[in-house]
């Protein structure tokens, strides 16, 4: 077997060291209790050649983004990926070493979580971030749980026109009671309601930023209100490259951001892994999840860095810890910190330029089919319509011609006859003249 | 700057210090739109986000991943990790586009094959642990042990039993079995460890009143010790109304040649970056998907993978009527699929055949480190251990040296360290993890090096108390990280936390 070692000699020798006549009086006290070595229906070892072949006709049957015309978003979107993000994440020394728990040892890993806490904290205008979570969804779940613990209040406001399986993340996964939260699933895509629902017993109020819909606020003037009641104001983030053309959630007042960070560096994966962002103001500094990094020196004055705070933490606290948080999202932060790296300022604002440009151009396209309407008064690089027929059998035929045209709100959220008909739909800076405009003769084709 | 390189070790500074506004490696033509869509935020703000050029961008990741140990360079004891050699097959193939560049939201029509994937993968879990349900969505082992406790909780509470809040947690266990349950709101109860290393079975019993929910069992437990009498505390906790959840993270001693579903447990995790060989990455991304048993299965979180005549299909919405009972949803989409890919491609590689050598040779490897070394450290539990081996530090006392000192002393010989200080049940632990993909060379190459400095530590304390010396780094003060955070670079390096 290629990934083993040891000889059939090796195994004998060995077992003479230890004074063991075979292998399974290794295993002797489980076998008086259960049958050892049990017959699984199961096949036996294959080549290197066999497996690939194997997995490579599952991967055939799959339509993706590089056979098709591709308009999906809603959280994970299709972007380019400098070649270079690969080639480093696939050195060794980064992919096949341990959380960083030996400090002389693992400066590289690190340091680049140090200057990828530096640039999340920059990218949405907050203090500090830690060292990543699992994905946007799970960030958000721990932000409200943050907030719970520091403002000592139970309740969560969660507004209309945040990702519905965001919500439906967070309402399992906070350890906050299901009556502690309001959360009509109304569709709207305005964030006034929320002004009205807050109370003595908020610990915060959650709203996306662009909204699932595509839609964006100036949050300014709710984080004022929310604040003036003792709340806490969690902004939602699940397209970082929109926080190149935005004003940073900080400067409009969040407490704490939680972001999906897949656009920087990570492909679609089907749905993971991600990385999750979470950043907030000094002053929560010890109520974070997850790990972080600090800087320090060592025994001859030299600057370096380690894990820190991590009495928060629960091997550390056990029962008395912030969060069972254990890992980070290691690679995934690296391939966007490598990404955002190469684009630079110049570059990450260009590129953030390149998707609204995008989503511009397929909106002017769009609304010149017949009875479809856009939504949005404003968007990034994405946005919804509405069709005339519904909008699940409107992306099914148009997968059939070639074209992914989005997602059918109603698969998101099935309990509204209203929605039936409104998709979601992306364009970043990868749909060429070609994508958009086979999108368009398929639609008039698909509505005719 | 002032050079202070020594050979192949450069010094690099942060990316804040070399890199430049106005530098970027990346080309991207120029937007020509006029107006925008933005609303009211648009910004046209300076982030601070300094850029390189393609070259300057590779020299500064080559020169970090350096100062980086790996399991590709050198053996990884750390025990209650397995750092196994990682396939790199497994790379390849989940670089495949029809994996990679597929959305989790795509028609379903246009995703069968990823859909089928993960079908065969919860297959093969299933078969290989005996149980009846697998879900695959958790991101990792501690999210696995939230997704297995919250179906504990559902199930309690569908049979109408809230006052069922006491979680018997043994001593010896991970620190995210007591932080999870305490997170759902169970009351968590510490169970001790017995002279011989496994779950004090008497002190156990005691604790089970009316209020008992569940146990959180690590079998093999983090003393490298299988839990010989899981069947029978299996057997009380069902008499008693209360579920077993194991934590499965030492699953590696067991896969091929022992089925948990056996041992009658109704919930467990699998670490597919242990087991299963995923990178571990420099800490993530996990996977942790859970095995459950016929009375837990109703209650998974959604989606649910199910299939038709000709279709794979997923139940999304737990408002759906096929996971009306459903505790939820534990992340956006469906799982860290590359996880999956990586995994299957490494199950199909051993077969049923090669993945009992996994195990078989990772508890002869411990084992054999074990005999060869318990002349001159002491191990912390007399007979045959399973896959990783657990030392006290009596070999070290009166010497001056902790195990700390020995920890770094190692490191000066190349070798990444054991796990040390845990399980907390043992004094000054050093818990050994060989796995099996380490030859007997580089088993023998340890067992030699590690005599060589348990000797030396007869020869005072110096040596260890300086050591790590030929590090980029040496020892660092984690007192005053902790103390005075420093959390992020700033201009003129303020110091950043209140």
């Amino acid at each position: 077997m290629r990934y083993l070692p040891l000889t059939k000699n090796d195994r004998e020798e060995m077992l003479s060291t230890i004074g063991a006549n075979n292998i399974n009086e290794l295993f002797s006290n489980i076998a008086e209790k259960v049958s050892i070595n049990p017959k699984f229906n199961l096949p036996n070892h294959k080549t290197e050649m066999e497996v690939e072949k194997h997995l490579s006709l599952l991967s055939d049957k799959n339509l993706h983004a590089d056979n098709s015309s591709f308009f999906i978003g809603g959280g994970s979107y299709k972007h380019h990926i400098p070649a270079s993000v690969d080639h480093i994440i696939q050195r060794s020394e980064f992919l096949t070493s341990y959380t960083p728990y030996q400090p002389e040892i693992s400066q590289g890993t690190l340091q680049y979580l140090y200057e990828f806490q530096t640039q999340v904290s920059l990218l949405t205008g907050m203090d500090i971030s830690n060292a990543s979570m699992y994905d946007g969804s799970t960030a958000a779940a721990e932000a409200v749980s943050m907030a719970k613990r520091i403002t000592k209040r139970n309740g969560v406001i969660l507004s209309n026109t945040i990702h519905p399986h965001y919500a439906d993340v967070i309402k399992t996964v906070s350890g906050i009671k299901d009556t502690d939260f309001i959360y009509n699933r109304k569709f709207s895509i305005e964030i006034d309601h929320l002004f009205n629902e807050v109370d003595d017993n908020t610990a915060c109020v959650v709203v996306q930023n662009p909204d699932f819909f595509g839609s964006c606020y100036d949050l300014s003037s709710l984080s004022k209100f929310v604040q003036s009641k003792g709340a806490l104001l969690i902004v939602v983030v699940t397209e970082v490259l929109s926080l190149g053309m935005m004003k940073s959630p900080g400067t409009m007042g969040a407490d704490i951001v939680a972001c999906e960070g897949q656009s920087l560096g990570n492909p679609m994966n089907f749905g993971g892994p991600y990385v999750g962002l979470l950043s907030t103001k000094n002053k929560y500094l010890r109520q974070i999840p997850g790990r972080i990094v600090g800087e320090s020196e060592d025994v001859d004055g030299k600057k370096g860095f380690v894990l820190t705070l991590s009495a928060r933490e629960q091997h550390i606290r056990r029962e008395k810890a912030t969060s069972n948080i254990c890992t980070n999202s290691g690679l995934c932060s690296l391939a966007f910190t490598i990404h955002l790296t190469l684009l630079g300022e110049k570059g990450f604002k260009r590129l953030s330029r390149l998707n609204h440009e995008s989503a511009l151009n397929l909106k002017e396209k769009i609304l010149k089919i017949p009875e479809v309407k856009l939504l949005n008064k404003s968007f990034f690089n994405e946005f919804t319509i509405e069709l005339p027929i519904k909008g699940k059998v409107f992306v099914d035929r148009m997968a059939e011609k070639g074209v992914l045209a989005g997602i059918p709100v109603s698969r998101l959220i099935n309990n509204n006859k209203e929605l039936d008909n409104f998709i979601v739909v992306a364009s970043t800076e990868t749909n060429t003249e070609d994508d958009m405009n086979s999108y368009i003769e398929s639609a008039n084709e698909v509505l005719r | 700057m002032k050079n202070s390189n020594k050979g192949l070790n450069h010094d690099e500074p942060i990316l804040f210090e070399i890199g430049g506004m106005d530098k970027t490696g990346v080309d991207l033509n120029e937007p020509t739109f006029e107006e925008n869509l933005i609303g009211d935020c648009f910004e046209d703000r300076e982030i601070g986000l300094p850029g390189l050029s393609e070259p300057e961008s590779i020299r500064h990741y080559v020169r970090l991943s350096r100062k980086n140990y790996s399991i590709d360079a050198g053996l990884y004891p750390l025990g209650s990790c397995t750092m196994k050699h990682n396939p790199r097959l497994n790379e390849k193939l989940a670089r495949l586009k029809g994996f990679s560049e597929v959305h989790p939201l795509q028609p379903l029509s246009t995703c069968q094959g990823a859909l089928e994937l993960i079908d065969e993968i919860s297959i093969w879990l299933k078969e290989l642990t005996g149980m009846k349900a697998v879900t695959m969505t958790p991101k990792a082992g501690a999210q696995g042990e939230l997704c297995g406790m919250l179906a504990i909780k559902k199930a309690i509470e569908a049979r109408n039993e809230c006052h069922r809040t006491k979680v018997l947690v043994p001593d010896s266990a991970h620190g995210t079995n007591p932080a999870t349950a305490a997170f759902l709101g169970f009351d968590v109860v510490t169970i001790k460890s017995d002279k011989n290393g496994r779950l004090n079975f008497d002190d156990f019993k005691e604790n089970v009143d009316k209020n008992f929910a569940a146990a959180m069992i690590t079998n093999p437990n983090t003393c490298g010790l299988f839990e010989d009498e899981i069947i029978e505390i299996a057997n009380y906790i069902h008499d008693a109304g209360g579920y077993l959840y194991c934590d499965g993270a030492n699953f590696n001693a067991l896969v091929g040649k022992v089925r948990p579903g056996d041992l009658g447990i109704d919930a467990m995790h699998i670490n597919l970056h242990k087991t299963f060989s995923t990178p571990h990455g420099g800490g993530g991304p996990g996977s942790g998907p859970v095995v459950f048993s016929d009375i837990l299965k109703e209650f998974c979180p959604a989606p649910l993978l199910k299939k038709d005549e000709d279709n794979y299909y997923l139940v999304e919405n737990h408002n759906d009527k096929d996971i009306d009972k459903s505790f939820g949803r534990l992340c956006v989409f469906h799982g860290q699929m590359g996880m999956f890919v990586r995994a299957l491609s490494y199950m199909m590689s051993h077969g049923s055949d090669g993945l009992r050598q996994v195990s078989e040779d990772a508890v002869l490897n411990a084992n054999y480190i074990k005999s060869s070394l318990e002349d001159i450290l002491t191990p912390a539990y007399e007979g045959y251990c399973m896959h990783e081996v657990l030392f006290n530090d009596d070999f070290l006392s009166g010497t001056g040296v902790e195990t700390i000192d020995f920890a770094k002393a190692l490191i000066d010989k190349g070798y990444h360290p054991m796990t040390i200080y845990f399980p907390l049940v043992v004094h000054g632990a050093l818990l050994v993890e060989p796995t099996e993909t380490e030859s007997k060379n580089s088993i023998d190459q340890f067992i030699e090096t590690i005599r060589e400095l348990a000797s030396k530590t007869q020869d005072g304390e110096e040596f260890f108390k300086k050591a790590p010396i030929y590090t980029p780094i040496r020892r660092l003060d984690e007192t005053k990280a902790a103390r005075n955070p420093v959390l992020r670079w700033q201009k003129n390096d303020v110091i950043a936390a209140e």
